[in-house]
């Protein structure tokens, strides 16, 4: 696949180090990128990744080390020198103008217009007229455009940041094979992903980061994601388990939360499943089949124009998220900035939920917080460093924070809406862990994931939703990649089924 | 044709709301004619110019509360060298007082981006800034304008070849304005700075990364403000004659219009168009109440409510348009 005799490496990276004050974010990571390869960067939490992507493109100086673009020093001091080397980044969060359309869009940043319209058809969103305003976009049409955008100025490195994380399925296939075809006609690509699955069918290498220094570069072959992951972790751990299986606890004919006939007029149309005290239920879909309506609707959010919700058999209606806050729903949203108030510290954001019961109006009994906050803290293992100021945690330390809260305070019902998208695996198996934990103690966990893999080793059983209805349920030692996969696109041969 | 009406609904609103009230005030006092118009016209100019100087800051994600002030630096600054000088001095004395406005504007937009310190903090200093500067200038109402700036505001257009009946109704003020905002908005607007005024504004991250020199333009957008308010000056001059070291209401009043023109504090969203039509909407009630002898003090009371419906109303308008 690659000629790798003849040139010399597109991407060049050595010894590069930052520190920001006494925090040392990268001691001494280095990435070399061979003409036509598609290189995985990986790392857990904290390992230095993003630092490392902004040194590479152009965001950071970084303090040591070079980068080597093409075999020339590359000092860049800013995104659009970066550009200009030939490197072009996708990342993580769209990178559009909100208030301008897609047209204006394309001019600002120079992309000429028919390779963009090329690439976006090719990526497979066809329905895109120029004078659409970006704020009123899909998330997921959003990352595709900016996809597009990048393979439209023809770069010769391009550097994708959780390229597929808000993508769904069918979307996600046709951006690898994209970028497969791609790198086959000699571009280089930095692929940034916490899937497995996407980096073995996908990557010819993957460098791995740990404590702010390259551990390894390895080959991608079978087998390889174990040690890829002792790599990242630094020591062995257990391969991930399938989860252990509870008993469902108390009557299993008066489920904690039944849901009937449940539709918003829009894209939930008729969804029934009951989740039971003990059990975690995965709810399994593709991209907009109803799901975050669903979940709308259980938080309180949003109100159903028909169909009937009962918690412990008491049918309930929600006008306002505290509605269902009192009936022991709590909903930990798949936007971290929804739910969190970054500037504020780690205890303030996890006794926010508790103040409503320690201190009536009152002043905030500061030891008993304290002492129910630290030992959240504990459970969760959440990284302190950064504890006065939540949004200067990392990805996966700000989602604890938000399901810490909910422990803090004792839940009864806790709705998880992709709770791992876009965070390592250490801390993705602790969150397995910590929801099992809670179902053990009696919480009921109604947990969406777009991860396929997830099903087995977090969830008892799932309900796939399609095109706003329950299309299947799977018990978890069933639900396999490929039969979720097909349930997701309503593929069944023998009609729908009611949970 | 309907993607036209969606895309400046809340401009055709005002266009619309603007007509109601000319005829209300019609109805009002019915000898309101050609010199009501014109008087209203002279009236709003210098409000109108310091609202789009505040729109373009507004647009690019900023606030800029020394515009008044600034404006009173121009004013008195042209009042005192035009004093006696010829009509060719005047012209290098406007040249120089826009120039100054810029340049003012740039301070007030590189102190921000330099210092980091809130766009509202900086520019409520400066505010205090260019108000001492102004005193220090003149330190009363004084000074004089060069006649033909004087002519250039005053009456109705006339035009060489066409009889005066067809043209005379338009206040030359509202020419003058319109002029002004072609000259220094559309090319903006066309080029790629327009671009970025409406990329900072709307998102600055993304737009760094989009490779927009977020800081230079910022202090852009404050230069373009800062001519605006030098305009504006310049305009108080004009209509008066002499320069006012003391800032009118000017503040307050285009910060008003441009909420209620449609431009989004915060930024990224809104043209000029509407905050224009907007300080004449707001000129004409506030003219309206007061020929209806209603109590001033109720007056403030009114124009403040008529904000919170209309802006309340259009999100509602918005609202509805985004369901259907």
């Amino acid at each position: 696949m690659t000629d790798s005799a003849a040139d010399a490496p597109v991407l060049d990276a050595k010894g590069v180090s930052k520190r920001f004050g006494a925090v040392v974010a990268l001691r001494d990571a280095s990435l070399t990128l061979n003409r036509g390869q598609i290189v995985a960067l990986m790392g857990a939490n904290g390992a230095g990744k993003s630092t490392f992507v902004k040194i590479l493109t152009g965001v950071l100086r970084p303090d040591s080390g070079q980068v080597l673009i093409k075999g020339r020093q590359s000092t860049v001091g800013s995104p659009a020198q970066a550009r200009r080397t030939g490197l072009v980044p996708v990342y993580q969060e769209p990178s559009l103008i909100p208030d301008l359309d897609v047209a204006d869009n394309l001019r600002l940043g120079n992309t000429p217009v028919e390779p963009f319209r090329h690439w976006t058809s090719e990526l497979g969103v066809s329905s895109l007229r120029m004078d659409d305003r970006i704020g009123q976009l899909p998330l997921a049409t959003l990352r595709i455009l900016d996809l597009a955008r990048a393979l439209a100025s023809q770069p010769d490195v391009l550097l994708l940041d959780e390229m597929t994380a808000a993508l769904p399925t069918d979307l996600v296939d046709r951006v690898l094979r994209v970028v497969r075809a791609e790198a086959d006609a000699g571009r280089s690509v930095i692929y940034i992903s916490h899937r497995f699955t996407e980096i073995a069918a996908l990557c010819d290498r993957a460098t791995v980061l740990r404590d702010g220094a390259t551990v390894g570069d390895v080959a991608i072959e079978p087998g390889i994601e174990e040690r890829i992951v002792e790599m990242m972790l630094g020591g062995a751990i257990s391969p991930a388990k399938p989860a252990t299986h509870s008993a469902v606890i108390g009557d299993p004919s008066l489920p904690r939360l039944r849901v009937r006939g449940l539709s918003t007029g829009t894209r939930l149309r008729d969804v029934s499943l009951n989740l039971h005290r003990g059990e975690v239920l995965g709810v399994v879909a593709l991209e907009g089949q109803g799901q975050d309506e669903l979940f709308d609707v259980l938080a309180g959010n949003r109100r159903p124009t028909s169909g009937t919700v009962e918690v412990d058999g008491k049918p309930v209606s929600f006008s306002h998220p505290a509605d269902a806050i009192a009936a022991g729903l709590t909903l930990v949203p798949g936007d971290r900035a929804l739910a969190l108030l970054m500037p504020r510290s780690v205890r303030e954001n996890i006794a926010l939920p508790l103040l409503a019961r320690f201190a009536k109006w009152g002043a905030i009994p500061m030891r008993a917080e304290a002492a129910r906050v630290e030992a959240a803290i504990e459970r969760l293992q959440i990284d302190t460093r950064a504890i006065g100021e939540v949004r200067r945690l990392s990805g996966g330390n700000q989602q604890k924070v938000t399901i810490a809260r909910w422990i803090a305070k004792g839940v009864h019902t806790l709705l998880l809406f992709d709770p791992t998208r876009g965070i390592d695996i250490r801390t993705k198996r602790q969150i397995y862990a910590l929801v099992r934990d809670l179902a053990d103690q009696g919480a009921a966990v109604l947990f969406y994931t777009s991860e396929l893999a997830e099903v087995r080793l977090a969830c008892d059983r799932a309900v796939v939703i399609f095109n706003g209805r329950v299309v299947e349920v799977i018990e978890a030692a069933d639900a396999d990649e490929p039969t979720l996969m097909r349930a997701a696109y309503g593929l069944i041969a023998d009609g729908a089924a009611g949970a | 044709m309907n993607r036209f009406v969606a895309l400046n609904g809340w401009t055709l609103g005002l266009a619309a709301l603007l007509g109601l009230l000319l005829v209300a005030t019609k109805l009002i006092q019915p000898d309101f004619g050609l010199s009501g118009l014109d008087s209203l016209a002279r009236a709003a100019l210098p409000f109108a110019l310091a609202t789009l100087g505040m729109a373009v800051v507004v647009i690019a994600g900023g606030i800029d509360l020394s515009v008044a002030a600034m404006m009173a630096v121009a004013s008195v600054t042209a009042a005192v060298l035009m004093d006696g000088a010829s009509d060719g001095q005047s012209v290098l004395v406007v040249t120089g007082v826009l120039l100054l406005g810029a340049l003012m504007g740039a301070l007030n937009g590189s102190l921000i981006v330099i210092s980091r310190v809130p766009d509202i903090v900086v520019t409520l200093s400066m505010l205090f800034v260019w108000q001492g500067v102004a005193l220090l200038i003149l330190n009363a109402p004084g000074g004089a304008a060069a006649p033909w700036l004087r002519a250039l505001i005053v009456g109705g257009v006339t035009l060489p070849g066409l009889p005066p009946a067809l043209t005379e109704w338009l206040p030359k003020a509202v020419v003058f304005l319109f002029v002004c905002l072609a000259i220094i908005w559309l090319p903006i607007r066309r080029s790629k700075l327009g671009l970025m005024f409406y990329a900072i504004g709307s998102d600055p991250l993304a737009a760094f990364r989009f490779g927009v020199p977020v800081g230079a333009t910022r202090i852009a957008a404050y230069a373009v403000c800062g001519l605006f308010a030098a305009l504006g000056g310049l305009s108080v001059s004009m209509s008066t004659g002499i320069g006012e070291p003391i800032p009118g209401p000017y503040l307050m009043a285009s910060v008003s219009a441009v909420v209620l023109g449609g431009v989004v504090l915060g930024g990224g969203r809104g043209g000029l168009l509407g905050p224009i039509l907007a300080v004449f909407v707001l000129r004409l009630v506030r003219m309206d109440l007061t020929l209806m002898s209603v109590d001033p003090n109720v007056t403030t009371i009114v124009e403040g409510s008529i904000m919170v419906i209309v802006v309340m109303f259009g999100g509602v308008l918005a609202m509805k348009g985004r369901r259907s």
